[in-house]
């Protein structure tokens, strides 16, 4: 029996930076995961995946993560796509410090 | 040490035009990124977790210091002020923008450095003895044979897209501080019965899904036969080895299903052919690299400076008594700057660290430096009565740590922190591991042992071949960590046995802890070493410190 669906964000990273990105509602991206739109219907999530993999220029790698309803937004289910949202934990580098420099 | 000519000047800055252009291209849009990604990993550039990561070749590990300012100057202007170096004798850069690779290669090439076969299914960098060059044991030099392997394999045609990678490491000495067992190809210098050099050649050694230790193909290959005779082997794995499984495509697994006895016959059969196409124009080229590589002008004198400073400064004598290793030179040793400070990333240097240990180099060390595949920078050839004022300046630089071959001293990859492909992390199991041994102050007691940390099966940080290896997996989306013992990365390889059921990442630091109790407590006398142990008493005592009754149950 196929495994019921789970909630997902489209993700991908960014071509220039590599830094990792998320897509939004409104087919642009954003770099907080909890402003990512999360997807509930399998087959949407597909067309989802599709509009992000057109946007060549944009995205490298895309694809969709577990994710699952915040308070505050989608949030990672997993340690992984904690690290990818976050950055490393040796230091404050990547997305914690891009928080720090507001 | 090997300066390029004007073929090796036009023939990388070509190679960067082209790669500028392929970078350009992608930008644009004329690339996708399916057509690109061969091309970025064949110039060193991956792409991580949470940006791109350029990993830089630093052939054999040989840096002199106007190279390691470059790498200092990456640090500083395209990246975050440090660099990673690693156990392939690399370096890696965590946060480089597309845009700005092209500029990062052009400064390295102003450097003769490059990144070229860093990654793919090519032959990758050369690795070598970190002591090359200056050990007591050893023969000969060996690193005229890894430069001579590197202009070979790059952009060799035959070899740009193979079934998979393939790893070649070069030593001359009995004592094996370059890991050959666990390399697809290693190269040992050595001498016959008639006192006449040549080769040893070994094969099918690697970590990874399945750890393999390396075999001996031939006891002896003639000096004028080597290159010939590697790239014999290296073709006959190009045609047999499985290209329709990726993890069953190194050369380990091909001589496993092949068994040593059937590769030698097709290698020699094949180098029937292939010896006559090599006219002597290799023969030539390592007469001239040989004078690459000459010796420095060794300086003489008394060591009275270092002898006072030793009997004086008891900082000094620590750092002394385990950073030092003894120089072939006379009044000479090899002085090895810890890039492992308690608590700190294992491997990570500074952009201010590596400017000064390129300035002690210059000022102290007869301007060489060298990187450890154990993510240590070297001083090969150092006067002993300089130092007193080398260690002076490393504590300034926050690199005096004395714990080479310590408890503290861990090999450790980057793991889930950085890396695309882990399943967890590994560098703050080292940072904990460090800081807490440093805390019982139990370190210097416990003597030679050798952690080392891999965040995924593929084994980049060598946990196999750990007195003590830890890996980190993914179970049911948790972190949890395998240890194995007994493994050993010298002569004597082997791979190391597991324990039993792994821990979790609060778990795994504690039972590090009862292992090395329980190594204190049964040790015969202060001075055998944890392996030692290991090797008398076997698995069970550690096994019973690590797993008592009430968590057995559980497990």
């Amino acid at each position: 029996m196929p495994r019921a669906f789970t909630p997902k964000v489209v993700t991908a990273n960014h071509l220039l930076e590599g830094d990792v990105i998320y897509l939004k509602a409104d087919n642009s991206w954003t770099r907080e995961l909890a402003e990512a739109e999360l997807i509930t219907d399998e087959a949407d999530a597909q067309l989802r995946l599709l509009e992000a993999e057109s946007q060549k220029d944009v995205t490298v790698g895309a694809y969709l993560a577990d994710a699952k309803a915040g308070e505050n937004g989608p949030e990672p289910t997993h340690f992984r796509e904690e690290f990818r949202r976050t950055g490393p934990s040796n230091y404050r580098h990547g997305k914690q410090e891009a928080e720090a420099n507001v | 040490m090997y300066k390029y000519n004007d073929f090796d000047h036009a023939f990388l800055a070509e190679r960067n035009r082209q790669f500028r252009a392929q970078v350009e291209r992608r930008i644009d849009g004329q690339l996708t990124e399916d057509e690109f990604k061969p091309l970025r990993l064949m110039n060193g550039l991956y792409l991580q977790l949470h940006a791109y990561m350029l990993r830089v070749a630093i052939p054999y590990g040989t840096l002199n210091a106007d190279q390691m300012r470059t790498l200092a100057l990456l640090a500083e202007k395209w990246d975050k002020g440090y660099g990673h170096f690693t156990t392939r004798q690399n370096i890696q850069y965590n946060w480089p923008k597309l845009q700005d690779v092209p500029d990062m290669l052009d400064a390295l090439a102003k450097v003769n450095m490059h990144a070229i076969q860093t990654s793919g299914n090519t032959i990758r960098n050369v690795t070598a003895d970190h002591f090359a060059g200056a050990a007591a044991d050893e023969i000969e030099d060996p690193r005229p044979i890894a430069e001579l392997i590197r202009q070979w394999t790059t952009d060799h045609p035959e070899f740009q897209f193979m079934g998979r990678k393939f790893k070649i490491a070069v030593s001359a000495s009995a004592a094996d501080r370059a890991v050959l067992k666990a390399h697809d190809l290693a190269v040992r210098i050595v001498k016959n019965d008639d006192d006449v050099i040549g080769y040893q050649v070994l094969v099918g050694g690697g970590l990874g899904r399945t750890p393999m230790i390396g075999k001996v193909l031939n006891d002896f290959v003639a000096q004028d036969d080597l290159l010939p005779y590697i790239e014999s082997v290296v073709s006959v794995w190009n045609q047999i080895g499985r290209r329709d499984n990726k993890y069953k495509a190194r050369i380990k697994i091909t001589v496993h299903e092949h068994g040593i006895d059937e590769i030698r016959r097709l290698t020699d059969e094949r180098f029937a052919l292939v010896r006559p196409t090599f006219g002597g124009a290799d023969k030539a080229l390592f007469e001239d690299i040989k004078a690459h590589f000459a010796s420095p002008d060794f300086r003489t004198g008394t060591t009275e400076a270092f002898d006072a400073a030793y009997e004086a400064d008891p900082v000094f004598r620590a750092w002394a008594d385990t950073n030092l290793a003894e120089h072939r030179a006379e009044g000479h040793a090899i002085a090895t700057i810890s890039i492992k400070k308690h608590g700190a990333t294992p491997g990570d240097a500074t952009a201010e660290q590596m400017r000064e240990m390129a300035s002690i180099a210059e000022d102290l060390a007869y301007g060489e430096l060298r990187i450890s595949h154990e993510q240590n920078v070297i001083l090969p050839h150092v006067h002993k009565n300089d130092l007193p004022a080398i260690h002076a300046r490393l504590k300034a630089a926050d690199l005096a740590t004395a714990n080479i071959g310590l408890i503290s001293d861990i090999i450790a990859c980057p793991g889930m922190d950085y890396c695309a492909l882990a399943t967890a992390r590994s560098i703050q199991v080292a940072e904990t591991i460090a800081t807490r041994f440093d805390e019982l102050k139990l370190e210097h007691d416990i003597g030679h042992l050798q952690i080392k940390i891999s965040g995924c099966i593929n084994a980049c940080g060598h946990h196999h071949v750990g007195h003590i290896g830890i890996l980190g997996l993914d179970r049911a989306g948790v972190e949890n960590y395998q240890i194995t013992l007994g493994g050993d990365a010298t002569e004597t390889a082997e791979i190391g046995t597991r324990t039993g059921p792994g821990f979790a990442y609060d778990e795994i630091v504690p039972a590090i802890e009862r292992i090395v109790h329980a190594y204190l407590e049964i040790r015969a006398h202060s001075e055998e070493t944890f392996l030692e142990t290991y090797r008398r008493v076997g698995m069970e005592p550690f096994k019973a410190a690590l797993y008592p009754p009430a968590e057995a149950k559980v497990a």
